[in-house]
């Protein structure tokens, strides 16, 4: 297991949180400030804003899933195919649950 | 305009009291979800070395799961903060759009209360706020007081679960044995795959994808995060100018325009 602490110190954690939350609390009133100024925006630039939460999750979900072993393979793609029809709360107990019993059972 | 609640009337009273009981009303087919996820950041974020005090300072100071559980999972690759940020703000992207169709919404709400709706403004108070306004056709406002119960309430109730989870998560003591070290992967991939009725889904996780398996190869963490999601993003932006995203939304819903 990773210790978080090793990078940073409580301070520092502390400090680094509230400098995220203003940055979240940015971006929820950034539209406001700024594109609610806007007539219209250009399609373009409508286009690139949508598809920033996709392409960000993309890069944090993909190394884990490649780099660790057969059962969290496994577990992510079942997970995946799951989401399909099951609300985020059932995929996570499901994908997580199945983890557990295809590492017990060695893979 | 900002005197539309004025609370020396009786009659404003009981309207006042009928907004603060939508406002719960409306949390109640939320409480299971919001509960369940504020216990499994929790114990993933003490699972992760974090302290129980500090696992709840990260949910009352930011209030907003996406990036709680980014901050998890980009911190614990032991990266510069810079990045840290970075990662959190791009995440947190979506709420730009909340906020500017929120605004016209709330418009009427004195300054300090603005910006506290905008720190009370998750992905949940949007959507109630969305359905409220549609179910009324924009013919009432949204008022403080149904705004700030269900905010105030689901704020609440976020701090309390991150709680439990968090003592629950220091009871015990191997995560891997029970799967909470791969949480944060599963929940990221179902969020993911929440957003696939977008317009160039596909193109944009295939290039994020690849060019970010790529550079953790090469350049390594963090800037596969930036590198892949800044790739993805011009794609989209690519695909937008030279039309295809257009051919493409016009081929899947039989629309002319993208």
């Amino acid at each position: 297991m990773v210790d978080a602490m090793a990078f940073y110190s409580q301070h520092e954690v502390a400090i680094l949180i509230v400098i995220l939350g203003l940055v979240t609390l940015a971006t929820r009133a950034g539209g406001y400030l700024v594109l609610a100024r806007f007539k219209r925006i250009p399609a373009p630039l409508q286009a690139g804003l949508e598809a920033v939460p996709a392409a960000v999750i993309t890069t944090l979900v993909l190394p884990p899933a490649l780099t660790a072993g057969p059962a969290e393979m496994i577990a992510m793609v079942v997970a995946g195919f799951a989401c399909l029809r099951l609300p985020p709360i059932a995929v996570i107990v499901l994908g997580i649950g199945l983890l557990v019993v295809l590492r017990q059972l060695g893979l | 305009m900002n005197r539309n609640i004025p609370n020396s009337d009786v009659a404003a009273s009981t309207t006042q009291r009928e907004e603060a009981f939508a406002g719960l009303r409306d949390l109640i087919p939320l409480i299971f979800p919001v509960t369940a996820f504020g216990t499994i950041y929790g114990t993933a974020s003490v699972a992760a070395g974090h302290s129980i005090a500090m696992t709840v300072w990260a949910s009352a100071v930011m209030y907003a799961g996406a990036s709680q559980f980014v901050f998890l999972d980009v911190y614990r690759l032991g990266v510069p903060a810079w990045s840290v940020v970075l990662a959190v703000f791009a995440v947190n992207f979506r709420h730009i759009l909340y906020s500017a169709a929120v605004a016209n919404k709330i418009n009427h709400f004195p300054p300090l209360a603005k910006l506290a709706s905008f720190f009370l403004l998750t992905d949940l108070q949007f959507a109630v706020v969305e359905k409220r306004f549609e179910n009324f056709s924009g013919r009432r406002l949204i008022t403080l007081t149904y705004y700030f119960a269900f905010g105030i309430a689901a704020y609440l109730l976020w701090i309390v679960a991150t709680a439990i989870g968090a003592l629950f998560g220091s009871l015990i003591e191997d995560p891997a044995l029970v799967g909470l070290d791969f949480v944060l992967p599963i929940y990221f991939l179902s969020i993911l795959m929440g957003f696939r009725a977008r317009r160039n889904f596909l193109p944009v996780v295939l290039v994020s994808a690849v060019v970010a398996v790529a550079v953790e190869k090469t350049l390594g963490a963090p800037w596969h995060i930036s590198i892949g999601a800044l790739c993805g993003v011009a794609t989209a932006i690519l695909l937008s100018l030279s039309g295809g995203g257009k051919a493409l939304a016009a081929a899947e819903e039989g629309s002319a325009n993208g």
